[in-house]
């Protein structure tokens, strides 16, 4: 259970997770909670249903304003997952039942589930083919690398999808170098923005990508909403049929109450970006410099230079910590009071090691160390200060239940089988 | 104390972690994940490591109130029990593979984590009771004999004991049941897991099969002539009669069981159940709750999980125990563990290796 600033103010947990969610900025609830008060659905045509659709198109106005869009080209959706499905299934159906030889997806080796399990989909059961953009060792995809897959044949690429930024590393890929590269060939590229937005610039049309993913939990909106944006002459065959709402692409009644939430919190957001970043800057650079300064081996991941708010998500620190399982790290942090990451969360509970940290190049042994502290708006200097005092007690503790669980004969098991 | 409270998701192990909250310890429940492919729903009452299982185990800490987290202790398990389980039955041996988790997992790798965590102990849903006695910590049997799982346990040594908590052992398991419905838990009425966990579908021979693949061979009787064929020896089980299809029956028409397996010619036995009466059991790796016992001890032998207790002596030779059954028991496997107890305190155990029947056994 999360407990969040605003949710739960008795206890004083520390939080470093924002990017697996964000605390719900204090005016997005109480705009949620109005909304929700006056109901309506947006799609009837009398008063009621006028009213909100109105509050419906006003937010898809001001979410367009905040990510450089036009309106038309948002599409509501429940959240990140949702977007990246429909951006990746509903492309490739739409252009591989144009045309059958487009059957490949050229996609990053590090992306989120939501799209790495959705191309896995079509791959498995529906005959597409992948190819994977690779990295290098700081997480950073190579646009020579992109225009070399689409030239080995351009007229079977169906879809381009690279991530704006990394939700384990944070790092932030060239995206509109790789659209400009997918463009020329008149291939559609994909961006999985939900990391990026409120932390580093996102402008849709300056870009040039085709379809943009986000998620408003990750800016201080709600869980349970995000939106695809898809270019006007984007075509894609949607998920999901009914009342034909958004272009037709994603039927089913508005959520206007979310949506609503949703377009304040990224208009909160975008508007305070400069600050944020800067803030948000100095005190991830204070966590990295102090955690490196423990003497205890830590490593960072991926590209960090201090004041780098371009390369790195402001609000993004990866650590390494040899000698260590993440999730014993993780329970030692939760029991001191803090709460942090070990990468991706996943559905059963059981870690593995990151592919984005596999992919990277990191061993799989030195990636089961892992710890992702990711800052966000309520951030403090006394989160990173009580972070940097539990850690030392935690990682001693955590070597030792390593090597504990780890050795057969330890206390014995083999020595006690005896067999 | 600071206790970690495994957590299968059944009914045993959460009202045994309930009952640790209330009796003052600080306590996080654990849900180990032991399959390799945890990501798949429940297909049985089998098992305790698919999804379901870990959010059964969620709602139950929810509930008590205590923080909650799933331990991946997969790869330790497939090396220590699963390959074990399949290396055993390989060598015409019948395994006990969650008495093998417990001295290698539950009570060995899950106890030296939580240890090493900064945890005292490690508390589970097992029917059992610990005792503080005049030379320490006797294991004993559970109140509720017919779930009694002393015999699983008693390979723990002293050590283990002292970090062990078994909070069910003194309650009949309808009396847990209607607990944990009193305490509102959703796996109240949840079905118990039986066999082994990581056969889902309690195919023994079909799994194993899969895994070792059909290795055809004859099934001969005592005196040597072939009465049927196998698709692999290591399927088989001393005192077993189902399943073998002996398309010849004897004159006599008596019953056939499985007196022998014999990996090396991948040669199956079968005789009359005459054949099956053993009365000296000898064990090897022999561990005794304290002290070894010197000269003969009259014990109370449990040869199998739920199984009987017959009468004997007990000899302990070094590594080895020797025991005589005052009377012969029927269908003892090599591999199976055997069980010594004084009432209903354990006081040693062994893994069978040699069943034989009235024969001097060397001393």
């Amino acid at each position: 259970m999360w407990r969040g600033a605003y949710a739960c103010p008795v206890l004083d947990q520390v939080y470093l997770d924002h990017a697996a969610t964000t605390p719900t900025r204090p005016e997005v609830i109480a705009a949620i909670a109005e909304q929700l008060a006056v109901g309506g659905n947006a799609s009837s045509l009398h008063t009621a249903g006028r009213a909100a659709r109105r509050v419906v198109e006003e937010s898809r106005e001001a979410i367009a304003a905040a990510l450089g869009c036009g309106p038309s080209e948002v599409i509501f959706t429940s959240g990140g997952t949702e977007s990246d499905n429909l951006a990746i299934k509903g492309t490739w159906w739409h252009r591989h039942g144009e045309d059958e030889q487009r059957r490949r997806l050229i996609v990053g080796a590090t992306e989120h589930h939501a799209v790495l399990d959705a191309v896995e989909h079509l791959v498995n059961h529906e005959g597409a083919t992948v190819d994977w953009i690779d990295v290098d060792p700081l997480g950073r995809s190579d646009p020579a690398q992109v225009r070399s897959l689409i030239e080995q044949d351009p007229d079977s690429v169906a879809l381009v999808s690279l991530m704006w930024a990394n939700n384990e590393v944070g790092t932030v890929q060239p995206v509109a170098e790789i659209a400009s590269v997918a463009r020329e060939h008149g291939i559609p590229m994909h961006t999985d923005a939900v990391q990026a937005i409120g932390q580093v610039p996102v402008d849709f049309a300056a870009s040039g990508a085709d379809l943009l993913t986000a998620s408003a939990h990750k800016f201080g909106g709600p869980q349970g909403c995000g939106v695809l944006l898809a270019r006007r002459d984007a075509a894609l065959t949607p998920l999901t049929h009914g009342g034909g709402q958004e272009r037709q692409l994603r039927s089913g009644t508005l959520d206007a109450a979310g949506i609503r939430g949703m377009a304040l919190a990224a208009t909160v957001a975008i508007g305070s970006l400069e600050e944020e970043q800067e803030k948000l800057s100095a005190l991830r650079d204070k966590l990295i410099r102090g955690a490196l300064d423990l003497g205890l081996d830590i490593e960072v991941t991926g590209a960090h230079q201090v004041g780098d708010v371009t390369t790195r998500l402001p609000g993004n620190a990866h650590l390494r910590v040899p000698g260590c399982d993440g999730d014993s790290l993780l329970y030692l942090l939760d029991a001191a009071g803090i709460e942090c990451s070990t990468g991706s969360a996943c559905q059963a509970g059981v870690p593995q090691p990151s592919h984005v940290l596999l992919a990277m190049g990191i061993s799989e042994d030195d990636a089961r160390g892992a710890l992702r502290l990711t800052l966000g708006h309520t951030s403090t200097d006394a989160d990173v200060a009580a972070f940097l005092d539990a850690l030392p007690a935690a990682v001693e503790r955590a070597r030792r239940a390593r090597s504990a669980s780890r050795s057969s004969g330890s206390r014995g098991a083999a020595a006690r089988s005896g067999r | 104390m600071r206790v970690v409270a495994a957590m299968s998701g059944g009914v045993d192990s959460a009202v045994a972690a309930a009952r640790m909250v209330d009796a003052g310890h600080e306590v996080v429940g654990v849900h180990l994940a032991l399959s390799q492919s945890a990501a798949t729903l429940r297909e049985s009452a089998r098992g305790c490591c698919t999804i379901e299982d870990a959010g059964d185990a969620r709602r139950v800490a929810d509930k008590v109130g205590i923080p909650f987290y799933v331990w991946d202790m997969a790869q330790r398990f497939k090396e220590d029990v699963v390959e074990d389980f399949v290396a055993e039955y390989t060598a015409g041996r019948t395994p006990n593979p969650c008495l093998r988790c417990n001295e290698r997992i539950k009570f060995a790798a899950l106890l030296d984590k939580a240890i090493a965590l900064g945890f005292d102990a490690v508390a589970t849903g097992h029917y059992a009771q610990i005792v503080e006695g005049p030379r320490g910590r006797e294991l004993h049997r559970a109140v509720d004999m017919a779930k009694d799982q002393s015999y699983v346990l008693g390979v723990l040594d002293a050590d283990q004991l002292a970090r062990s908590f078994f909070p069910l052992g003194d309650t009949t398991k309808p009396q847990i049941r209607e607990e944990a419905a009193a305490r509102g838990f959703s796996v109240a009425k949840k079905p118990d897991s039986h066999d082994i966990c990581f056969i889902a579908d309690g195919d023994t021979k079909g799994w194993l099969t899969r895994r070792l693949g059909e290795q055809p061979g004859d099934i001969v009787d005592t005196d040597g002539t072939v009465v049927g064929r196998h698709e692999g020896a290591f399927a088989y089980t001393v005192g077993q009669r189902r399943g073998l299809g002996l398309k010849v029956p004897r004159e006599d028409g008596a019953k056939r069981y499985v007196v022998d397996v014999q990996p090396k010619t991948n040669t199956v036995v079968v005789g009359t159940a005459d054949l099956l009466g053993i009365d000296v059991v000898v064990g090897e790796h022999a561990r005794w709750c304290g002290e070894a016992p010197v000269g003969e001890l009259r014990v109370g032998a449990q040869l199998r999980a739920h199984g009987q207790e017959f009468a004997a002596t007990a000899v302990a030779e070094g590594d080895r125990v020797v025991v005589r059954l005052d009377e012969r028991a029927r269908g003892v496997a090599p591999g199976q563990s055997v069980v010594l107890y004084d009432g209903t305190r354990v006081v040693g155990s062994a893994t069978i290796t040699v069943t034989d029947r009235g024969l001097p056994v060397a001393q």
